[in-house]
């Protein structure tokens, strides 16, 4: 929005073309316009921060990069690219391989986002086997993926609600790595967690980031969390992204009086700088 | 006629991953599941009594046209242990006969309402919109008219027979189970891991059918498992009117029915056929019951 300058592509990046480009992207519903962007920029390997209040569109954002917000009844229009390939107006037999195959979503109740009749395993042998993994693969690649976010196997047996939030939340992310996702579409993933949870997320989120090369549109209401773990931040207000920076700098200089009064709303973040 | 999953089936519905042997896993459910192990068994007596009823039944002919003109009306004794009826027929051969028809007509019944109901309710409560007013509207119509009336008026059209009994019910019987699941799918569809399969890529068909679907039935099943006896009953009903099974037919309803005029001095007539009725329904609603608590997991672990 602001022309700040991508930063340079991470050693996972392969092409110069970022991984997700959204350009002018109008989200209404009906009249009601809900989402107005300019532009957002996910580099390959890159965690960006989509930060604002509720009611600020970032949810919405969410869902129309997985091309879900139609479902909601909402019209969508402008310009999202996956890797140089445009989604918005794609046939929606070609989205349903790219959601959960190459884009994949975490949410904020973990436990509530799996279906509670069906045990772990099940999920992961299901999502595998739809987004064409062979049934002698789709165990090995579970098994592999667990181990990666610190996960027993055991865990395969349970039913959901015999998951901690925490266990839930790996488990979500566990599946995007199982599916070999390129971008993590994660809205407010660690909001329901405690504390210390939390940050063996946000670790794990990280990791994730230099061993697969994922990137990550990180959605959150929480600067503090962002500030541990995003490259850049885009603010959110009313539908619009007042502001694009790297992390240090929107946080410690916010550019916008939005950001700054939200950058107030937190205690001991900014080093200070809080205005009143 | 295929009444009751066998208890055996229902360790498959469990899916325990290590198959401890048969015999030990029906023990298993029949501890963690009385009710279910109890419906199962009861379900059970029925079909075996419908199949092996030619060959316990002591007058296998009074089931069909024979009559007794010297033996009407006696009461129950060591020959007719539930005593003849008004033409001298054994009501305990005709009891059992009517395993074969009265129960497989309130199956047939519910599957066919399930068939038809459960799709189109799961569909309006999860699309939503004008699917769900086309689909709801059309259900309210049906629900419009007193369920027994449009039974009638449906079987009256028809010739009389057993088949058409069954479709002349199911057609008032579909709306309920569209109506209970619509609600259910609804409130499903909103929830987060529905969402969350849409965001897997999942189709809406497989969403539907995969976890909509599951997800909703348990209410259902507790439904249909207590519209066992009243589905008799309605087929009774109809037969009573003439529009259902006709005499020589060993119907338990009809039997009821039947026996009505005789009821303050010939006990036996209404009161061995509407025990068997009892018996089924109360079979069907323990089976519901247990199956409600298999399907769901967090219900079997409490237990």
């Amino acid at each position: 929005m602001n022309g700040e300058p991508t930063p340079a592509p991470r050693p996972g990046a392969t092409s110069a073309e970022p991984k997700l480009a959204v350009r002018d992207l109008r989200i209404a519903f009906g009249a009601r316009r809900v989402v107005d962007i300019e532009r957002v920029d996910v580099g390959a390997g890159e965690i960006v921060g989509l930060a604002g209040e509720s009611g600020s569109g970032k949810s919405m954002t969410a869902l129309a990069v997985l091309c879900l917000a139609s479902t909601l009844g909402a019209s969508v229009d402008g310009s999202i690219r996956l890797a140089g390939e445009e989604l918005v107006g794609a046939p929606e037999s070609r989205m349903r391989s790219i959601r959960g195959g190459r884009i994949a979503m975490i949410f904020q109740s973990p436990v509530s986002a799996l279906d509670p009749l069906l045990r772990v395993g099940d999920l992961f042998e299901r999502a595998l086997r739809l987004h064409g993994a062979s049934r002698r693969e789709a165990p090995e690649r579970t098994a592999a993926a667990l181990r990666e976010v610190l996960l027993s196997p055991d865990l395969l047996s349970r039913h959901p609600h015999e998951l901690s939030g925490g266990q839930a939340q790996r488990v979500a992310i566990a599946m995007a790595l199982a599916l070999r996702s390129e971008l993590l579409v994660a809205d407010e993933p660690t909001s329901a967690l405690d504390v210390t949870v939390q940050a063996e997320i946000l670790d794990l989120l990280r990791r994730l980031r230099e061993d697969a090369g994922m990137s990550v549109l990180f959605i959150s209401h929480d600067l503090a969390v962002m500030a541990e773990l995003c490259d850049r931040i885009a603010v959110m207000e009313r539908g619009r992204v007042v502001e694009v920076g790297p992390t240090a700098r929107v946080l410690a200089r916010p550019g916008h009086d939005y950001t700054r009064r939200l950058v107030a709303a937190v205690p001991k973040i900014g080093a200070g700088t809080a205005p009143r | 006629m295929a009444v009751a999953p066998a208890p055996a089936e229902t360790v498959a519905l469990e899916g325990g991953s290590l198959p401890p042997g048969r015999l030990a896993g029906v023990r298993r459910v029949a501890r963690r599941n009385p009710l279910l192990a109890v419906g199962a068994s009861m379900c059970l007596v029925i079909v075996v009594l419908a199949v092996l009823a030619p060959v316990i039944a002591p007058f296998p002919d009074d089931a069909g046209s024979a009559t007794h003109a010297l033996e009407t009306l006696e009461s129950p004794s060591a020959a007719h242990p539930f005593g003849t009826d008004q033409v001298g027929r054994d009501v305990l051969s005709r009891v059992l006969y009517g395993a074969r028809i009265s129960p497989l007509i309130a199956l047939l019944v519910l599957v066919i309402a399930c068939a038809v109901g459960l799709p189109l309710g799961i569909a309006a409560g999860y699309f939503g919109g004008w699917v769900d007013d086309v689909i709801m509207r059309v259900t309210d119509v049906f629900l419009a008219f007193p369920a027994l009336l449009l039974a009638l008026a449906f079987a009256a059209v028809m010739r009389p027979s057993i088949t058409n009994t069954v479709i002349a019910i199911a057609v008032t019987w579909w709306p309920w189970y569209a109506r209970i699941v619509r609600g259910q799918a609804a409130s499903v569809a909103a929830r987060p891991y529905i969402e969350s399969a849409r965001a897997m890529g999942i189709p809406h068909r497989r969403i539907l059918l995969r976890h909509v679907l599951p997800n909703s039935i348990t209410p259902v099943i507790v439904q249909v498992s207590l519209d066992v006896g009243g589905v008799i009953l309605t087929a009774s009903a109809l037969s009573f009117l003439g529009l259902g099974a006709q005499d020589p037919t060993p119907d338990w309803g009809l039997m009821v029915s039947q026996g009505q005029a005789f009821f303050t001095t010939h006990w036996w007539l209404v009161t061995f056929p509407g025990a068997a009725i009892l018996f089924t329904a109360v079979a069907f609603n323990l089976l519901g019951d247990g199956l409600r608590d298999v399907l769901d997991p967090r219900r079997v672990l409490t237990r």
